[in-house]
């Protein structure tokens, strides 16, 4: 997935001569491509993610269209200040392409594990949120980001994954797309959880349990038209996310049938990380496991929440 | 040094603004009066009824609480009505408190929290060296501001991209909020610092006129190199009771007897 997307902004930088490139201090050779051919718009920074930021506002001041890459943890909590005053409130549009979203770097512990960065990102005005859910949809959503004309927190995952999307879905920023329909129940998800969901709802139809799966690849602005149509539709929702379960996708949608059908509020629940830093390494997987982020566990809360409905 | 008259005539026209809602940033706005009148008077070019030029040189006051020094500078030039300036900091006033990017014409970027201003002008300069644009930029910082290592990030990029387009003022009025720079966090030795960062380095009485002018006529000292101007100022210049004093940053709930004495320092 990292490397369709900065493939993609090497694709979009011949297209367009407003794309530029800031990276920190990423892997030896990253875009060498780019970098030979158009070295005034490829930056290598260095370790220094509050200058990029805001050095990346200044080229967008000038009609740029800076994409911003280093690791997650570092593109939001580092310089959380510059994103909020130099990106979001002159609401530039500069793209952060932000590696390693939820569980990816597991084995190198808490400080790289961006488990808050949804929900710290979706707190910002102007602020738009995306986290596809495999490396083809990330190219889609790569060639969407062009023209957007607000910042952009792109959330990568580990690279990889099953390709579980398709062309035919195409890719609209703010445009939620049902992947399975529903029957009683529906999983709403983001990023590559919506491959768990997937899965899940496999196992739930061999019981005889039909369940959707709608992707919210973007978590700001959230499709609150998608949210209108299915909720009422099911028994069930289960929103189900790599992230914390505080102030993410989970949250959002509460947000939102707080805000327009408080009636569907009690039929959904959130499936997240539990408010606490990681006490395991590990792989993503296992953690994700004892975070009790599996399709078992998915089984479960769903067959609860029918037998409850 | 004596203050011209153009130099109270800003002084004056801040004095304006602070009298509407009785507070402001006062010293760090008098420390900076000069380097701004010298900057708009000599030095940077720009169209005050095209304030969006393409070719315009951007100034960034990166100490965005001295920017009731800015307002007035831009008024004076032309950049909005004066009489705007008695609106400072009412609810419907373009003029707040820290200067806001395209609300104010002039003002080139949006500051207040400090150590952001260097590297959006980083990225303004590169910008107009890879458009082979001749724009200048010109970012102002405080002392206390140099505490922040964002500051520090961006003058490593300065320099690493040679960026001869790109001119720091350091408004070096030795104060910060809690006292004296050399208490708080020492910047000593500040010119080796910024030179050993990569910048052409010199110093300047910020409150001298001609010596001003005669430095910008220089500029860019290296063709190089970014420059840093270190300019040596009294926080609070030109009014007795607040030169130097920390107590004077900023203000709030000041009387009619403290403003006329304002207004008397400029008779």
């Amino acid at each position: 997935m990292r490397k369709v997307s900065l493939d993609s902004v090497y694709q979009l930088a011949k297209a367009d001569p407003r794309v530029v490139f800031i990276g920190s201090d990423l892997g030896h050779g990253v875009l060498n491509g780019m970098k030979k051919e158009m070295p005034e718009r490829f930056f290598m920074e260095g370790v220094s993610e509050q200058h990029i930021i805001g050095m990346a506002a200044g080229l967008a001041m000038e009609g740029f269209i800076p994409y911003v890459n280093t690791i997650a943890t570092f593109l939001t909590r580092r310089c959380y200040e510059q994103v909020v005053l130099d990106l979001c409130l002159q609401d530039l549009p500069v793209r952060l392409i932000a590696n390693g979203g939820g569980a990816v770097y597991a084995p190198l512990g808490p400080t790289h594990l961006a488990i808050e960065d949804l929900a710290i990102m979706r707190a910002l005005p102007n602020m738009t949120v995306v986290a596809p859910c495999d490396a083809d949809e990330m190219r889609r959503c790569m060639f969407r980001t062009v023209d957007w004309p607000h910042p952009i927190y792109i959330r990568l995952a580990k690279g990889g994954d099953d390709i579980v999307s398709h062309e035919e879905h195409g890719f609209e920023i703010g445009k939620a797309i049902l992947l399975r329909k529903p029957g009683v129940g529906l999983f709403v998800t983001t990023g590559v959880m919506t491959q768990l969901a997937l899965r899940t709802a496999d196992q739930l139809a061999i019981e005889g349990l039909s369940c959707g799966v709608l992707h919210m690849h973007t978590v700001k602005p959230l499709d609150q038209v998608a949210l209108h149509a299915w909720l009422p539709k099911v028994q069930s929702v289960i929103a189900v996310e790599e992230h914390t379960r505080i102030g993410g996708l989970g949250s959002a949608i509460l947000e939102f049938c707080n805000d327009e059908m408080p009636e569907q509020a009690l039929k959904v629940r959130r499936i997240g990380i539990p408010d606490r830093f990681a006490d395991q390494y590990g792989s993503q997987n296992s953690l994700l496991g004892h975070w009790g982020i599996t399709v078992d566990s998915l089984c479960d809360t769903m067959r609860n929440q029918l037998r409850k409905a | 040094m004596v203050l011209d008259q153009p130099s109270k005539d800003i002084r004056r026209s801040i004095i304006s603004m602070i009298e509407g809602e009785r507070r402001g940033h006062f010293g760090p706005a008098m420390s900076a009066v000069e380097m701004l009148r010298v900057l708009y008077d000599s030095f940077l070019r720009y169209r005050t009824d095209e304030p969006l030029w393409p070719n315009r040189d951007r100034l960034i006051l990166s100490k965005g609480h001295g920017c009731l020094a800015l307002y007035a500078t831009l008024a004076h030039k032309g950049f909005f009505p004066k009489n705007e300036l008695e609106t400072f900091g009412k609810a419907n006033s373009r003029l707040g408190g820290h200067p806001e990017w395209r609300k104010v014409p002039g003002v080139e970027a949006t500051t207040g929290a400090l150590g952001h201003g260097l590297s959006i002008g980083v990225g303004m300069a590169l910008a107009g060296r890879i458009r082979k644009q001749s724009y200048r930029v010109v970012v102002i910082t405080g002392d206390g501001e140099l505490n922040e290592g964002s500051v520090w990030e961006a003058a490593m990029s300065a320099a690493k991209h040679k960026l001869s387009n790109l001119t720091v003022f350091v408004d070096y009025n030795k104060l910060q909020t809690y006292g004296p720079t050399c208490e708080v966090l020492d910047l000593e030795p500040l010119t080796e610092k910024w030179r050993s960062f990569g910048f052409e380095v010199e110093e300047v009485d910020g409150h001298d006129v001609n010596a001003l002018e005669r430095l910008m006529t220089r500029l860019p000292l290296n063709p190089q190199k970014p420059t840093a101007v270190i300019c040596h100022t009294v926080k609070g210049k030109g009014f007795p009771f607040a030169e130097g004093k920390a107590d004077w940053h900023h203000k709030s709930g000041l009387s009619s007897e403290e403003i006329a004495s304002m207004y008397d320092c400029l008779a």
